[in-house]
């Protein structure tokens, strides 16, 4: 693995600053619609070499916040299938469903597995015949493409009992949802890891359609200065264009093999998102040919979800409308050790990273 | 002999007879635990003692560069070390899942009495509980100790003071990392090994040049953030840390990045920080670097009269950031 030093050179990321604190002029919102580029601008503290005209809004990406209680509340009703093996990345356990966590489940007896990989629930499936492995999907278009994969598998191999519940969702249409409503956005910090899968082309409608720049980013701090200093210069200049600045990750079209098992495997429809609400053509469901691999017939057709949290502002936080701190729960009520909604859960949620990072007052504002 | 421990072992007949004369009279010789007494008694010349216990839950058991046993005996002849004193006497707890075999009982015994030996401390006494198959993950071990503290000593966690130097002892993030790369379903190669390691020599050596040691602390779970939270908010003084000044090995940066880690979070077992008057810092740089376990010293950053309880970190790359305590679970079960 080669691993991107270069854009971690102090000298590199100040020359940044520099040239975006030359080139803005005005005032301009920019979004880093996921939470890793949050989390690596927090990490490596570039909010404190940004000029006051930029200000960064944290968006709707990630996977862990967005899912709605209501999808949570089918994996917790899943774990009651008698026999039944749940299998899921570490990081949903900790998200609140309307009565109980996964963690909490697991406690009371459930069979929950925390795995790494989907051939992880592949290989729980192949160990345990006898019992039916769900397999939680989860993610962006990041993870969709090794779900495919693991679904195609446990085909070829007449694994029967390996079952998937995709929660899965595309990110370039939500964006658009986001500026269907209120989203006072000037541009968009695209994730390069979805982009290396789908690509640079599908953010078009953003920038055409909406006007609203996108640059598509590496993760390294020097990426995202970059990033931002491009997206700086197209407000400026008056342009609206999708650039790519992960060139070493992302090309245009995208990655053919990941697209193609996608579409081999799924096929696409709404999908509801937590504080956003339910958005067209940014779900996955399986195939009718791999009906047989689809967890949802097990799910309970009625799921009542109860109301989130009073006071939990995670939409408007998801929607870039408000930053974590002025939740008025924010490190009073609501902690990463207390979460009360799913953005304090996830340790790439908006709320979980600004806690950890710039929690007193004087670095709030930043 | 058996192969495996059974209930038997932890009954108080025959069986536990066999096993405790076995752990020992191989492992453990020293006529305090010979005796086979209800407590040992130790001779101290001493006014002042430290006393400290830990319990250790570690997953898995065995891992590069150490194992539950050395980690056991390592933390608390650290937890004696951070105050200054030096480490006596250790007492070893075992509770043992049924089935638990003779062979890695043997091998924690081993590496158990070669850690001790290497901290020079003794183990006086113990215990051994075997419970049903299910009731703990293999075994727990609690080791408790007591050390000497020398007169006019006073090291704790809350008196850093501004325009003092910020000094660790080594690389950070090597323990948890070597702990995460044997866990099931993570499957990554790595050369990557704890740090497990007595630090009473190195505190030792640390002594020899001064007793002005303001605070001290061993990082262990929560990582080095946490650590330098606790100083900061025990001590009411701000922290600054330069990122580029903190040893890390590019393996450890690797596999954290893999993994979505943040170092400074990850668990130490044998480093320090050290708060000290820069006065005395380059001496005690010297004479740390000689030690084996404080080859890689160095000073980290310095305390402020600012920002009160905060810890600040100049990034890398020339930002600067708060550098909070953890708050949740990184990983769980590591130490
Ligand atoms: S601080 Fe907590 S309650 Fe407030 S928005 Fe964030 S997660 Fe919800």
């Amino acid at each position: 693995m080669r691993f991107a030093e270069e854009f971690r050179s102090r000298e590199l990321v100040k020359s940044i600053a520099d040239r975006i604190r030359q080139k803005c002029q005005k005032q301009w919102t920019l979004m880093e619609f996921c939470g890793t580029h949050t989390v690596s601008i927090f990490r490596h503290g570039l909010k404190s070499m940004l000029p006051d005209g930029v200000k960064l809004v944290s968006g709707p990406g990630c996977p862990v916040c967005v899912t709605s209680k209501t999808d949570i509340d089918k994996i917790l009703a899943l774990c009651d299938i008698p026999d039944a093996i749940v299998a899921t990345y570490g990081d949903m356990m900790k998200v609140p469903g309307s009565k109980f966590t996964l963690a909490e489940k697991r406690a009371q007896g459930a069979d929950v597995r925390v795995i790494y990989s989907s051939y992880d629930a592949i290989e729980l499936a192949r160990e345990n015949r006898g019992r039916k492995v769900f397999f939680i999907g989860i993610g962006f278009e990041t993870t969709a493409p090794s779900t495919a994969a693991a679904v195609r598998r446990a085909k070829e191999m007449g694994l029967q009992n390996f079952k998937v519940l995709s929660l899965h969702k595309l990110t370039p249409p939500v964006i658009g949802a986001l500026l269907e409503g209120d989203c006072a956005v000037d541009g968009f910090i695209c994730p390069g890891h979805v982009c290396s899968i789908i690509g640079a082309k599908p953010l078009e409608p953003i920038a055409s359609g909406y006007g609203k720049p996108c640059v598509v980013a590496g993760f390294e701090p020097g990426d995202v200065m970059q990033a931002i200093l491009m997206l700086v210069a197209q407000l400026e200049e008056g342009r609206s264009e999708v650039e790519i600045e992960y060139v070493r990750g992302v090309t245009y079209e995208g990655n053919s093999n990941a697209l193609k098992i996608m579409e081999e495997v799924f096929d696409i429809t709404s999908s509801e998102w937590r504080g956003i609400g339910v958005v067209e053509n940014t779900g996955l469901v399986l195939r009718g040919e791999f009906a047989d691999f689809d967890a949802s017939p097990y799910v309970p057709q009625q799921i009542r979800s109860e109301p989130d949290p009073p006071g939990c502002k995670c939409g408007d936080i998801l929607r870039g409308e408000m930053l974590p701190p002025d939740c008025p729960l924010f490190g009073r009520l609501c902690k990463p050790s207390s979460p009360i909604g799913p953005c304090m859960v996830s340790s790439e949620g908006s709320c979980a990273t600004y806690y950890l990072y710039a929690r007193s007052e004087k670095w709030m504002n930043l | 002999m058996d192969e495996f421990i059974r209930l038997a072992h932890g009954s108080g007949g025959d069986a536990s007879k066999s096993l405790i004369e076995f752990l020992v009279g191989k492992y453990l010789k020293n006529p305090i635990v010979e005796s086979l007494e209800d407590s040992a008694v130790l001779e101290i010349d001493a006014s002042r003692i430290a006393f400290t216990t830990d319990s250790y839950v570690v997953h898995p058991i065995f891992f590069p560069g150490g194992d539950i046993g050395s980690l056991a005996v390592n933390g608390t002849v650290n937890d004696l070390a951070m105050v200054g004193a030096f480490p006596l006497a250790l007492t070893l707890s075992f509770i043992i899942e049924e089935g638990f075999s003779f062979e890695d009982l043997n091998r924690l015994m081993e590496s158990i009495s070669r850690t001790a030996r290497v901290a020079g401390v003794e183990i006086v006494g113990g215990d051994t509980k075997v419970v049903e198959k299910g009731s703990v993950d293999r075994i727990f071990i609690n080791t408790a100790g007591v050390g000497m503290v020398p007169e006019g000593m006073s090291i704790s966690s809350g008196g850093a003071r501004p325009g003092d130097v910020v000094i660790l002892s080594g690389t950070i993030g090597d323990h948890g990392i070597a702990v995460l790369s044997q866990r099931q379903g993570l499957r990554f190669e790595t050369t990557i090994e704890s740090d497990t390691a007595p630090l009473n020599k190195l505190v030792e050596a640390m002594l020899e040049v001064t007793h002005d040691i303001h605070a001290m602390r061993d990082p262990t779970r929560g990582g080095l953030a946490t650590t330098l939270n606790e100083i900061a908010s025990r001590s009411q003084v701000g922290i600054a840390i330069d990122e580029d000044k903190v040893p890390i090995r590019s393996e450890v940066l690797r596999a954290c990045e893999m993994f979505g880690l943040d170092p400074f979070y990850v668990a130490n077992e044998g480093k320090l920080v050290a708060f000290v008057p820069e006065s005395v810092a380059p001496e005690l740089l010297e004479s740390m670097r000689k030690v084996d376990t404080g080859k890689h010293a160095a000073i980290i950053g310095r305390v402020t009269a600012q920002n009160e309880g905060i810890v600040l970190l100049n990034t890398r790359v020339g930002g600067e950031r708060i550098l909070g305590s953890l708050s949740g679970e990184l990983l769980p079960r590591i130490c």
